[in-house]
């Protein structure tokens, strides 16, 4: 078949091309920009080449928040998907509970982030806040500002709390959608409560799943407000991640092109990791059957 | 396998049922003997699904009880009343192989391992599919998935019944026919109970010995095919059953004449005087066209010829009566009258059928 050659339909794409363009591409080009240049103020620059990235790669201060970052994303899917997936599980399918739970649940996402922040901040002080004071009469020595254990696990509890819901209305909406007969189908082949969830909740959700992950990696791996209303990044540097970090470097010290050479490496990052993520995600989707 | 008893079942999905119409199922006593094929016909909405989820166990009915071989399972779950039931859709465990699906009620039994793979084997051959045990489930045809839903069904040889939900509505015309039989030849192989859900009259009586017809909740004739084309025993198995459904005329009645809007009928036998809503049941079959004097004054609207018969429709003071003629019959512009035969004339009142008296 002869395909109709038409180069006017390029015209058609023009729009998009011009609104990525505006919203993603030039703003990335400064970027990039920056990160190969060096400057002294008054707007004048010299070029840098790839210094700014070299110093990145041999900078121990990079590699740590990038290690914390590893850590506390790890950290919070670990809890947040299973703890998800198991509220989905028990929650009422209809009804006037079902849609209590549902209201119930979305309220943590409606919060913005920075009065998440101010929420827990004072909910853990130990003079004020419910959370601290119960723990410091109980004798626990629970300090966030100074204790590193006390930071991090405010900062895990408190994203726990903030999005688990986002993971169990996923799987929720995954759960409803599974057809009666398959529970049916169980019942009448005699499958155990954890045969039903094994091969017949567990495949169907997969698909809501793996979105779910995916946006609480990247989420996770990009968080700056809550840690920064909370700890500020301490005590020291134990909750500083990658986003306080540049924030911190290109803000608070002016250096644009580090900070520029460590934002386009934190893009990459996370970047790839969906990318590889995905990837495997959808193949272990599809290696079977075909 | 087992006699299943229905003791004065109802169900409602209502939780205070109060009048009549609120039940999906009204009161109900039969008996499904041990071993035989029953299909259960009637339209959508009628309470087929229903009735068959409470044999099941699936659903816990409002009224009656349930009884396996005289034991009372009203209350017990599925598990416990060792039943089988294919689905109208495909289920099928999509992570899991084909061999992996057909063995999954076995093994949750705890059956021994060399007769899982055996009993596998035998069923995949049955249901063609012996090349396709090792793949995936996820990814195969509709069809396919139903083929395995209806060999897990058959998997188990104890089962007390075997349950069928309209499996066949997703598969091929062609497979379908195949898949029928093969349905059959297992039946008559382990001589399991049978009940087969179905809004296909063709479907219903190729596969079953005794056909059980349900209307608005209600079972209102079971018997034979023959017994179904036959003698109706209420009006709606006269227009369900047959291609096209059976002929129903206003009438009055009175011992052996019917007057049917001003045209009298002998009918050959005395009816009595039935009260009610009296109405005279004629099959397309039944009824010939004429030229003569005789029968009822109608206008042909159409003939359809459908390849074996042709099938005039015709109209009659606004009622449509249809009649089967033979292929090779030619039809005059003069046949305007129609009579009918005798032998396939059914009186009903208030819908149910009036019995002849005998002389």
């Amino acid at each position: 078949m002869n395909k109709t050659v038409n180069q006017k339909a390029w015209f058609l794409i023009l729009p998009v091309l011009v609104l990525v363009a505006f919203s993603a591409v030039i703003p990335l080009m400064t970027v990039v920009n920056y990160s190969v240049q060096d400057t002294f103020g008054n707007n004048q620059f010299f070029w840098a080449g790839l210094d700014w990235f070299r110093d990145l790669m041999s900078s121990e201060r990079m590699w740590d928040a990038l290690g914390r970052q590893i850590a506390f994303s790890a950290i919070i899917l670990v809890i947040q998907i299973p703890l998800g997936v198991f509220v989905a599980l028990n929650m009422p399918k209809k009804g006037f509970w079902a849609s209590f739970c549902l209201i119930l649940m979305s309220l943590p996402l409606l919060i913005p982030w920075n009065v998440v922040g101010t929420i827990w901040q004072i909910f853990g002080r130990v003079d004020i806040g419910l959370l601290g004071y119960t723990l410091d009469s109980f004798g626990i020595d629970y300090n966030y500002t100074q204790n590193f254990y006390a930071a991090w696990i405010t900062v895990i509890v408190m994203d726990v709390w903030h999005w688990t819901s986002l993971v169990a209305l996923l799987a929720y909406a995954g759960l409803q959608s599974i057809p009666d007969a398959y529970y049916q189908a169980a019942k009448i082949d005699q499958a155990s409560r954890w045969k039903v969830f094994r091969f017949i909740e567990l495949p169907k959700i997969m698909g809501v799943l793996m979105i779910a992950i995916l946006l609480r990696f990247m989420d996770s791996f990009m968080i700056y407000t809550e840690p920064f209303v909370v700890t500020g990044g301490g005590p020291g540097n134990s909750t500083t991640f990658l986003s306080i970090d540049l924030v911190k470097m290109a803000l608070g010290q002016f250096d644009l092109g580090p900070a520029a050479a460590f934002s386009i490496m934190y893009y990459l990052v996370i970047l790839v990791i969906s990318y590889v993520f995905y990837t495997v995600m959808t193949n272990l989707d599809k290696r079977d059957g075909h | 396998m087992a006699k299943i008893t229905l003791d004065n079942l109802a169900h409602s999905y209502l939780p205070n049922p109060t009048s009549e119409d609120d039940y999906a199922l009204k009161e109900l006593n039969h008996d499904w003997v041990d071993g035989e094929a029953y299909a259960l016909l009637g339209s959508s909405g009628c309470g087929k699904s229903t009735l068959l989820n409470i044999i099941s166990g699936l659903l816990h009915p409002s009224q009656g009880r349930i009884l396996f071989n005289d034991r009372d399972v009203t209350m017990a779950p599925t598990t416990q009343r060792n039943i089988a039931q294919v689905f109208q859709f495909p289920v099928v465990y999509d992570t899991m192989t084909v061999r992996d699906n057909l063995a999954f009620p076995l093994r949750n039994r705890g059956a021994d391992p060399a007769y899982i793979k055996e009993r596998v084997q035998q069923i995949a051959h049955m249901i063609g599919m012996e090349a396709t045990l090792d793949r995936k489930a996820r990814g195969l045809t509709a069809d396919a998935k139903q083929k395995i839903s209806l060999g897990r069904g058959m998997v188990r040889e104890d089962v007390n019944a075997l349950l069928f939900d309209e499996p066949l509505t997703v598969i091929d015309p062609h497979m379908k026919w195949e898949l029928r039989t093969q349905l059959k030849s297992l039946h008559h192989e382990f001589g399991h109970t049978m009940i087969y859900v179905t809004h296909d009259q063709t479907e219903a009586l190729t596969f079953a010995d005794k056909v059980v017809v349900m209307y608005d909740g209600r079972v209102v004739q079971m018997g034979t095919p023959q017994e179904l084309f036959e003698r109706p025993e209420h009006t709606f198995v006269g227009y369900f059953i047959g291609s096209p459904g059976m002929n129903v005329l206003d009438a009055t009645v009175n011992g052996d004449t019917a007057v049917v809007a001003g045209t009298q009928i002998s009918l050959g036998k005395s009816f009595g005087t039935p009260g009610g809503k009296v109405e005279i049941g004629v099959r397309p079959e039944f009824t010939s066209l004429s030229d003569g004097n005789e029968g009822l004054p109608v206008t042909i609207k159409r003939v359809e010829d459908v390849g074996r018969h042709k099938i005039v429709r015709a109209d009659f003071h606004g009622t449509e009566i249809n009649v089967i003629a033979a292929e090779g019959e030619s039809i005059s512009p003069d046949m305007n009258r129609i009579v009918f035969d005798m032998a396939g004339v059914n009186i009903y009142a208030d819908s149910w059928r009036v019995a002849p008296m005998v002389a």
